[in-house]
């Protein structure tokens, strides 16, 4: 009996810590998010309230709902997704709101899990959501276009590149389109003579890295660059990359390209070097963040180049801005999903603006609204200057070629 | 020739690290008959305390594998203790879906104290790689150690399970907990001795995985696990030779795999070849073939 009590006991204590690092971590909205979503039928507004939203109760306020993987695999991307958009909504409040009504901002967790991330849709969708931003990654993004779509609300994701996250009227992209950086970055590489021979690895479970890899080996062929081998991983088979690497080397590549995340490209700048393989490396986007990795020796990733929409060395203001509000609040430097989703939120504010939408129209208004104005935008953000919109969905920017040398990323 | 060697190695490389994983699974299999699927977690925790302890507070390596030791081994009993000692007569079923609840655990705590962010774990091997026929095969510091450590470890199992008194009362207690227990030996001491020394090789794993493939996440664990577990099965789940065997044997398949047929289709190779030896072997490699009594 007396064991019993002390197991109970020791559970208790394992339980209560848990919730203590929760509260301490500054994850509070994660936690709740997690929370409100085990229970998706009913009145969970309450437990989404953001605490820096005073005029909640009276019924004032833009309900701007957000979606993406706060815990799990993905969560570095939801993470910093949430924090850019609070930092936006914190100043925009600060600043009388839009057009006089303040934001409130609802985040809900989707575990990178296009199920869950419908079940966030529709648990915002209870608590009164009239804009969303989200989905952060691109498969559940596809998913909640999809109910977006049929409900008639305004979509905007800032990081969801597929091609079919945005395949409706309702719903437009912050960031480029997985064919946009695969043309590009082939266009970039044969302009610049970067290469003719090229190795490719890719993620061939993820429709990101698939969709670059499929338009930058239609644009190669007219680049007189030619593929000399490719390898795909799987997300449950990327601890490993020997084999990929001795392929690349053993079949000349001058180039190995990377449509991928920083997180796999770390172990693959390892492998190249355990097999003293120096190529020239290329990525895009998904590169960013890869001088954040903790205890990281930067002289891997010497010479690499990636596509990028935000650097946050730049010496532009409103960058500027950003990162130092990011750096004292959460102790890093921002990624691109905290800037593209930064921006999201000032995005919104201009096409509402520009709508002239009101607190009380409802969610189907503001979206008809808000989509008249998007294509008449020009917004100049964080991660671009004279931004616009194709009634497509799709941004008009210009990619960043961005250098790692002497360990800091620079603008090309 | 060169480029089916130099895979072959890549492929041992893989596979020791397997290797040493699974003799963790394979111990606490072997004595307390539950599948520990918290175990490639517990291989997590320890790369992450010799990350703290080594890369943040400048210990020199052997002695932050040694506190991750502790570490792990205190954790292991002290999940033995809270998740699965009061299932001790439920069954098997409820003890496997605690540990799958301990393993999501403990990928959530990881995430609640060091985030999300990858870490970029510096090797504990400092030792230069063995460079044969002009570079064109190269054996890393890692696979030697991983390897050496691997029989290492293995060696001294088999024997501590042979020759010493307690290694003896798990053997009794595998093989019959109930007349063990009769015959005066303390069941539940035994057990948590397999969790303790099963979680200090677990320590030493997540060291040599995260030497060999040097990103550290809260999910680095889980898939490494559960190949290892796959490769415990494949040598014969409860045999410690064979879950040597099994694990070379499954990096070797799947570099070869991904090198000479597909390199999307080399988890499929893997499983089918694990499908094929338990149709024909039910018991794996080296397994025992226990005739159960009615």
């Amino acid at each position: 009996m007396k064991k019993k009590a002390l197991c109970l006991l020791l559970a208790c204590a394992m339980t209560f810590s848990l919730a203590a690092c929760g509260s301490n971590g500054g994850d509070a909205p994660a936690a709740d998010s997690t929370e409100a979503e085990s229970d998706a039928t009913g009145d969970d507004a309450a437990a989404g309230d953001d605490a820096e939203t005073p005029a909640a109760s009276d019924g004032a306020v833009f309900k701007i709902g957000g979606i993406g993987p706060t815990t799990g695999g993905a969560s570095i991307y939801g993470i910093a997704v949430q924090r850019g958009m609070e930092i936006a909504v914190e100043e925009i409040n600060a600043a009388g709101g839009i057009n006089g009504v303040q934001i409130e901002l609802n985040f809900q967790d989707d575990e990178h899990d296009p199920e869950k991330s419908v079940n966030a849709y529709n648990t915002l969708k209870d608590w009164g959501m009239q804009v969303l931003v989200g989905s952060v990654t691109s498969n559940p993004c596809i998913a909640v276009v999809e109910k977006s779509h049929e409900d008639n609300i305004f979509q905007l994701t800032p990081s969801g590149t597929a091609e079919k996250c945005v395949q409706y009227d309702n719903a437009f992209r912050m960031c480029f389109s997985d064919p946009n950086q695969g043309l590009e970055s082939a266009k970039y590489i044969g302009e610049n003579s970067l290469a003719s021979k090229v190795a490719v690895i890719y993620d061939s479970s993820d429709p990101y890295s698939v969709g670059i890899y499929d338009a930058f080996r239609a644009e190669a062929a007219n680049q007189n660059i030619e593929i000399v081998f490719d390898a795909a991983f799987t997300a449950d088979n990327k601890t490993d990359f020997s084999t990929a690497v001795s392929g690349a080397k053993s079949a000349g590549a001058e180039l190995l390209y990377m449509p991928f995340y920083y997180a796999e490209a770390s172990l693959v700048l390892a492998e190249c070097k355990k097999q003293s393989y120096e190529p020239v490396f290329f990525g895009v986007d998904g590169m960013d963040g890869i001088l954040t990795v903790e205890n990281f020796d930067a002289s891997l990733a010497e010479g690499l180049m990636y596509m990028a929409p935000f650097v946050a060395n730049s010496d532009d203001e409103q960058v500027k801005s950003f990162v130092t509000k990011y750096q004292e609040k959460h102790n890093e430097i921002p990624n691109q999903f905290a800037a593209d989703a930064y921006d999201c939120v000032y995005v919104v504010k201009a096409a509402m603006e520009a709508a002239g939408v009101t607190a009380d129209m409802d969610a189907s208004a503001i979206c008809d609204a808000m989509v008249g104005a998007m294509t008449g935008l020009t917004y100049d953000g964080i991660t671009g200057k004279g931004i616009s919109w194709e009634a497509s969905g799709e941004p008009n920017k210009a990619p960043l070629i961005v250098q790692i040398k002497d360990g800091e990323g620079t603008a090309l | 020739m060169m480029g089916f060697i130099s895979y072959l190695v890549n492929g041992i490389s893989l596979g020791s690290v397997y290797a040493i994983i699974a003799l963790g699974y394979t111990m606490v299999y072997g004595i307390a008959k539950m599948l520990n699927f918290a175990h490639g977690d517990v291989i997590m925790v320890g790369g992450f305390v010799v990350f703290t302890t080594m890369s943040g507070a400048g210990l020199p390596p052997l002695i932050s594998i040694l506190i991750s030791m502790l570490a792990c081994t205190a954790l292991g009993v002290l999940i033995e203790r809270i998740a699965y000692k009061p299932l001790r007569g439920a069954s098997k079923l409820a003890v496997l879906i605690t540990a799958i609840g301990v393993s999501y655990f403990l990928q959530n705590m990881a995430l609640l104290i060091f985030g999300s962010n990858t870490k970029s774990f510096t090797s504990v091997v400092n030792m230069e790689p063995i460079s044969l026929a002009d570079g064109a095969i190269i054996i890393s510091g890692e696979t030697i150690v991983t390897v050496l450590t691997c029989i290492v470890i293995m060696v001294a199992l088999t024997s501590f399970i042979k020759y010493s008194k307690s290694g003896r009362a798990m053997l009794a207690v595998s093989e019959d907990s109930g007349a063990a227990q009769l015959m005066g030996v303390n069941v539940n001491a035994t057990i948590a001795l397999t969790f303790a020394i099963g979680s200090a090789l677990a320590a030493i794993a997540g060291v040599l995985l995260c030497s060999s493939y040097p990103a550290l996440t809260p999910y680095t664990g889980a898939m490494p696990g559960i190949k290892a577990f796959v490769a415990a099965v494949f040598g014969g789940i409860g045999s410690i030779p064979g879950a040597f065997i099994g694990g070379i044997l499954l990096g070797i398949i799947e570099i070869l795999g991904k090198a000479y047929i597909s390199s999307q289709l080399a988890d499929a190779i893997v499983f089918a070849v694990l499908i094929i030896v338990l149709l024909v072997k039910p018991t794996g490699l080296l397994g025992k073939q226990i005739q159960e009594k009615v």
